[in-house]
């Protein structure tokens, strides 16, 4: 009994500790972080038009695509696929997939496919594609919008981020963005 | 150098020069020598005051296991109803529901055993309340338990003879104050500058460029995430854990993340060494699980940077390795790292899907959390390793024929008994589990649960074998990852892996209590010529066979039929 009692009150002081003063040291701190510890916005136009860290859906022509997302980036929901890496059903659907990206740009081999775009991300927020990714849709979006294709070719490159240390990656939201203020 | 492998030696030698000095810190710190974190002890005085709790009260080791268990089966009962009701409780901007009786019985059985098996999704199923006042206290207070027991197995070996194994309530409340919560603020700090949530808003809403109405899970993330990796917890905020990329932004923040659930683990290890003052035997063990870390982790990366054959077939570029279930800003070498880590060191966070990864890497994974002792938990996994070592020093003893000796006690059939029940509990649970629910999904496709046997899972064939196996491995290692196929939140499996996860956790801390316990109450027997000496390579190369012959005796059948099947399945 005496063990209970030691138990209950030691609770409500490490709750007090851990579950009060902790978060709300850090949610403080935070305040002072890009995005005022609630998430990095970007804005066009003075609007809001997503957050910098988390993908979201580009299927239209006029934009670069984003990532295939199990979950169709619904930011509220994230998840991957989880399908196997034999299961004949998600095997026919990656086909189907590389078969729209050939059907929107006809001028593709197979071979010029990074496998990030005709696979699922983990999150299903995936808000990065491969360098490789981006660079396959160049025509594609130069002929829809009308623009030269070296011009398209050259915002890809600048905003192809290359960390010191990790992989090469190009954030969708932010080319779309660069890409949209072109005009 | 390839980026993608530097990321990965670069986090790794930051494990070590953390990890290293961090293990002689603890060790002098709970030996209660000076410390530079000495600072902290009015804090801590006033916690024991408030609390009712005499320090300085010597405990035997049954009543140092009352205390663990009195403590957590408060944080069980008291868990279990506000998970209940935690629509009906503050702090909840998103309106979320309540659980389900059987969704609370598991939930609250995980993050009470360190396991963090998620049964419900993070953004719909837990309120902020929940998240902070229930899962994050547990992720702090089930790691914390976890340390003072390992604490109290190295007081015993160490004293010549003694009854006094130390205190709970001041291993338990220092490990929190001198080690796990200055961690989180540092660790929480690194993510909330990188781009992860710490505030207190709720969901946002926004239109995108290209005209869809989007909702925006957030909340305060960081403070969590620190403590899931420190605490080799694993629970993710968001549903997609470490993967998310709110919850895992940048390479920076994943190598924090890798980092973080990596060093209380190996820093156990070399405390173990320091504390008994054996620095040698600390060493030894510290190789045996750095030598089966690197078996497992080495081909893992290789089978994923190899990609799927499937898709190698259709023609498009793999030129970094499989992508499915992988995000673009980790990359699949570092998510192959990340992979052998989570499941050794029983963290169960992902940055990528386990069940979208190659089947080899999924063999290596589950091989992982069987073994549960490369480096294994914050303080469990060096009481698992207890356990294959007194195994090792018994079979050792009947191969020369002498009464085997630990630590200058002999060990008897009652320490022996222990250590065996220990060792079967786990190939027990985990095929025991897998049967069952092989039996139940051919059998009673059509039972009447929130998801139908018939529709648990995701994948055909063997992966469906695999995603079975792998959710009983993970609930009874106290990892909680998963093959997220499986439709887990119904009845069955909310029980059988509540009941799996319960069983894998508290017999496993109490046997090597008990044996420490029990060897520490003995006659000491000073070192002879005929002692079998345990802090040499050999011994430790001994450790190692034990280990193996065991886990391969237990489970090459059952990984037979799962992950080797689909691979030979996939070579056609």
């Amino acid at each position: 009994m005496k063990t209970l009692i030691q138990s209950i009150r030691l609770t409500l002081v490490l709750t007090v500790l851990l579950c009060i003063i902790y978060p709300v040291v850090i949610s403080f701190a935070g305040k002072f972080s890009k995005g005022k510890g609630s998430g990095e916005t970007i804005a066009l136009n003075g609007k809001i038009v997503g957050y910098a860290n988390e993908g979201q859906k580009f299927d239209k022509p006029q934009y670069f695509w984003s990532r295939p997302s199990a979950v169709g980036y619904n930011a509220a929901g994230s998840a991957g696929s989880n399908k196997g890496p034999s299961n004949p059903d998600y095997l026919k659907e990656v086909n189907s997939r590389i078969d729209t990206l050939l059907k929107y740009h006809p001028y593709l081999k197979r071979s010029d496919i990074p496998a990030d775009m005709v696979t699922a991300s983990g999150s299903g927020l995936d808000p990065d594609i491969s360098p490789a990714g981006a660079q396959i849709q160049v025509k594609r979006v130069a002929q829809f919008r009308k623009l030269d294709e070296q011009k398209v070719a050259a915002l890809v490159k600048e905003n192809t981020e290359k960390p010191l240390f990790g992989p090469e990656k190009v954030n969708v939201l932010k080319l779309n963005v660069a890409l949209d203020e072109l005009k | 150098m390839n980026p993608e492998l530097s990321g990965i030696l670069v986090s790794f030698a930051i494990t070590l020069l953390i990890g290293i000095p961090l293990g002689k810190y603890l060790a002098k710190m709970f030996a209660g020598e000076k410390v530079w974190t000495d600072f902290m002890k009015p804090i801590e005085n006033g916690i024991y005051k408030l609390s009712g709790i005499s320090p300085n009260q010597p405990m035997d080791w049954k009543q140092f296991l009352k205390a663990m268990m009195v403590i957590n089966s408060l944080w069980l009962v008291y868990g279990f109803f506000v998970l209940m009701y935690q629509d009906k409780l503050p702090l909840n901007p998103d309106g979320n529901p309540g659980m389900t009786p059987d969704l609370a019985f598991n939930t609250i059985i995980s993050f009470v055993a360190n396991c963090n098996l998620q049964h419900y999704s993070g953004e719909t199923g837990a309120t902020y309340l929940i998240q902070h006042f229930i899962f994050m206290f547990l992720q702090f207070t089930s790691a914390a338990t976890g340390i003072a027991c390992a604490v109290a197995v190295f007081k015993a070996l160490r004293d010549k003879t003694t009854a006094d194994v130390g205190n709970f309530w001041v291993y338990f409340v220092k490990s929190i104050t001198r080690l796990l919560l200055p961690l989180s603020v540092v660790v929480a700090l690194i993510l909330t500058f990188n781009g992860t949530p710490a505030s207190y808003a709720g969901k946002d809403k926004f239109i995108s460029l290209q005209g869809d109405t989007v909702n925006v899970s957030r909340g305060p993330a960081a403070q969590f995430i620190a403590i899931k990796h420190l605490g080799t917890n694993g629970g993710g905020w968001f549903g997609a854990n470490s993967a998310h990329p709110l919850e895992n932004p940048n390479y920076v923040t994943n190598i924090t993340e890798v980092v973080a659930q990596m060093i209380v683990p190996m820093a156990m290890i070399l405390a173990f060494g320091y504390f008994i003052r054996r620095k040698k035997l600390g060493w030894v063990i510290f190789g045996v699980m750095a030598v089966g870390m690197f078996m497992l982790m080495i081909p893992t990366i290789s089978s994923e940077l190899g990609g799927n054959p499937a898709i190698a077939k259709m023609g498009v570029s793999q030129a970094t390795g499989a992508m499915e279930g992988k995000e673009v800003r980790i990359g699949p070498m570092a998510t192959a790292y990340w992979s052998t880590l989570t499941t050794i060191v029983s963290t169960g966070s992902v940055n990528g899907m386990h069940d979208s990864t190659m089947p080899l890497t999924g063999l290596w994974q589950l091989l992982g959390m069987m073994i549960n002792s490369f480096f294994g938990g914050c303080g469990v996994g060096i009481l698992n390793y207890l356990i294959y070592l007194i195994i090792a020093v018994f079979i050792s003893g009947l191969m020369v024929g002498r009464t085997p000796e630990f630590m200058g006690h002999k060990v008897e059939a009652r320490e022996v008994k222990i250590a065996a029940l220990i060792t079967l509990l786990s190939p027990f649970l985990i095929l025991a589990g897998t049967a069952i629910s092989s039996y139940v999904f051919n059998n009673y496709g059509n039972a009447n649960w929130a998801v139908k046997p018939s529709s648990w899972l995701n994948n055909p064939g063997y992966h469906g074998f695999s995603e079975m196996l792998y959710e009983n491995t993970s609930a009874n290692a106290n990892n909680g990852s998963g093959f997220e196929g499986l439709g887990d939140n119904n009845i069955f499996w909310n029980v059988i892996t509540g009941l799996e996860i319960l069983i894998g956790r508290f017999l496993p801390i109490i046997g090597p209590v008990a044996i420490a316990g029990l060897l520490a109450k003995k006659k000491f027997v000073p070192e002879s010529a005929g002692t079998l000496k345990i802090d040499t390579v050999t011994f430790g190369i001994m450790t190692f066979a034990v280990i193996m012959v065991l886990n391969a005796l237990s489970y090459f059948p059952a990984l037979a039929l799962g992950p080797i099947a689909e691979y030979f399945s996939m070579l056609k």
